[in-house]
């Protein structure tokens, strides 16, 4: 009688046979650009970057300006082509068209038809995605509600204010109702409210379970918002992972601020404090070392100077970010000039 | 297909939208209108004159039209960037290209029948009346049509891979050397040197020939068009467009939108 050889191992074949689906997963994915007019020479944008962004998660791009960020989403989006590696979006190759009907994507700074309504460009989006009448008329109407344009549905694009724009552009990237959603940049060019509103929108995305992958270098979005981030730098991943064990959630120091303290005192705190700033009857000193700050109170107290306030300052993203950016003496990678340093995804 | 469909609607509502479009249109009407003061001033052929005006105003304005309208139709998506969403959705590059010339043919095809209204009002006008022999210069008009498809496809080819303005001179040098191609080969086997002989059969049967289109003369005169011409340049345009066409969708492929 013959026997399976694998029925003793089933969960381990089933594995083998299913392999873990990511909504994006990038493997070594590089991308050179030819520049200059007369001598082309290639200059290395994203350089081996190997990504895994699970379903459902928030999942925040960050990096300054020319990291590879932009670049990074249009390959995922088949608007360029990788140098090198490749890309699966919702378990499906890269150039594969079909998968683009259950994404949704809203470019940085995005230009639609000037000559189009908000309603007609909305619902010539929706077509693309074979929607019926029916369907587009009430997906157009939510969309529009959503946004909070449904008072200018029929004003020409043309005629909208920068934020205006953004708020078409995050109405079309969910008009078919996407499983997946890229954002690059969704907060530029919003005033405070607006970004409240884009901040909010992504927290519903997660809440519905959509996965978002969006870029930012506004710090303290991707702090709210993200479950995961990973940072580039001159296309490289310098780190990836869960934002509470990036940060380490630890106090990095003690901002301490008095009112009013003689010369003396400050004379005699300066030796525990890494930095003394007075701004006019004001000082605020920053303790690093824990132990020290007991010792710094003490005699604060003891002098009987105003103790304006005491606050412990935690290790921001800001702080891990400019860590990562600012030591990271790479010169910009040139095709050839330095190897590349493989990701560590996840 | 269905999004072909759309893309075509789209291009479409966009160039009837076009301020440029209702000039162009407007100074075709006018000459048309003219048409009747020069043929009232050419004793016995007003009615050749009116024709040959008329008709030569609608392909005059039809081929300014197809060329500035078809020279933005891709470059503009790609300098604002609408590019972006569009290919970022179900969208073959095929199909955004096919509907892009799709859309700006059927304008064409709209401006070039509300000319060709105009162009039987002056016939009536002038003559009282209107005769099965006025019927003739539709078939003119077809060329014509045909004649700004192929016009609409090299535009677009170019607007693929280059600027506005260069598509426009390539476009239009296409048009002029098109319009001659007859009198080169004729030059070439005239020289007597093989060498030029082959040379101007490459350029003869490598460009397209717009020589063939041009029929307005010979209805103006009465003269009916050959079937075996209606059914070779049609087949002609169609072959040559779905050419250039694919070049462009070729090219439009492997091109990167940073």
């Amino acid at each position: 009688m013959f026997r399976d050889p694998h029925a003793a191992r089933p969960q381990l074949f089933q594995e083998l046979r299913t392999p873990t689906m990511f909504a994006v997963e990038t493997i070594d994915l590089t991308k050179d650009y030819r520049v200059g007019f007369f001598r082309k020479r290639r200059k290395r944008a994203l350089d081996g970057l190997n990504l895994q962004v699970e379903a459902g998660e928030v999942f925040g791009l960050l990096g300054p300006n020319g990291a590879g960020k932009t670049t990074t989403l249009k390959i995922l989006l088949g608007l360029i082509f990788p140098t090198l590696g490749t890309a699966r979006i919702l378990g499906k190759d890269l150039g594969d068209v079909s998968v683009r009907a259950r994404i949704g994507y809203l470019p940085e700074n995005p230009y639609f038809y000037v000559h189009l309504t908000a309603q007609e460009f909305l619902n010539y989006v929706a077509e693309l995605f074979g929607l019926t009448k029916d369907e587009r008329k009430r997906r157009v109407g939510q969309l529009l509600e959503r946004v909070g344009l449904e008072t200018s549905r029929d004003v020409p694009l043309g005629k909208f204010s920068k934020g205006m724009v953004q708020r078409v552009g995050i109405a079309q990237a969910l008009i078919n109702d996407p499983q997946l959603i890229f954002l690059d940049e969704p907060m530029s060019g919003l005033d405070p409210l607006g970004r409240r509103e884009v901040r909010d929108l992504i927290l519903e995305l997660r809440k519905q379970g959509k996965t978002v992958f969006f870029s930012t270098h506004i710090l303290p979005d991707a702090e709210t918002l993200c479950n995961r981030v990973a940072i580039l730098n001159h296309g490289r991943l310098q780190g990836c992972g869960d934002l509470r064990d990036i940060l380490q959630l630890g106090v990095a120091s003690t901002e301490i601020v008095l009112e009013h303290p003689a010369p003396e005192l400050l004379a005699e705190l300066e030796s525990k404090c890494d930095s003394v700033v007075a701004t006019g009857d004001r000082v605020r000193l920053v303790v690093s070392k824990e132990a020290d700050v007991a010792w710094v109170v003490k005699h604060i107290l003891h002098a009987e100077v105003k103790l304006v306030s005491l606050n412990p300052v935690k290790t921001s993203l800001e702080d891990f970010f400019l860590t990562k950016v600012g030591t990271d003496q790479a010169p910009q990678a040139e095709h050839g000039a330095a190897p590349g340093k493989p990701g560590g995804g996840r | 297909m269905r999004r072909v469909g759309s893309i075509a609607l789209h291009t479409f509502k966009e160039s009837v939208r076009d301020k440029v479009l209702y000039n162009l249109i407007v100074f075709a009407l006018l000459l048309i209108g003219a048409a009747i003061l020069f043929g009232s001033i050419s004793v016995g052929v007003e009615r050749i004159i009116l024709v040959n005006l008329g008709l030569s105003s609608i392909a005059l304005f039809g081929l300014l039209m197809a060329i500035f309208i078809g020279i933005g139709l891709v470059w503009k998506e790609i300098e604002r960037r609408t590019i972006f969403v569009m290919l970022s959705k179900p969208v073959r590059r095929a199909e955004f290209i096919v509907g892009k010339f799709l859309g700006l043919f059927l304008t064409l095809t709209v401006n070039t029948a509300i000319m060709t209204v105009g162009f039987y009002a002056a016939l009536f006008y002038q003559q009282r009346n209107l005769g099965t022999d006025d019927l003739l210069a539709l078939q003119a008009i077809y060329f014509i049509l045909l004649q700004l498809g192929l016009v609409v496809a090299v535009a677009l080819f170019f607007s693929c891979i280059s600027t506005p303005i260069l598509s426009a001179v390539f476009t239009l040098c296409l048009f002029v050397i098109g319009n001659f191609l007859s009198d080169i080969r004729w030059f070439g086997q005239e020289t007597g040197s093989a060498a030029m002989e082959t040379l101007t059969a490459v350029i003869y049967y490598l460009l397209p020939n717009f020589g063939d289109f041009n029929v307005i003369t010979r209805v103006a005169h009465g003269l009916p068009v050959p079937s075996y011409l209606l059914i070779g340049n049609t087949l002609y345009a169609v072959l040559y467009v779905t050419i250039v066409l694919s070049a462009a969708i070729l090219i439009f492929e492997e091109r990167e939108f940073r």
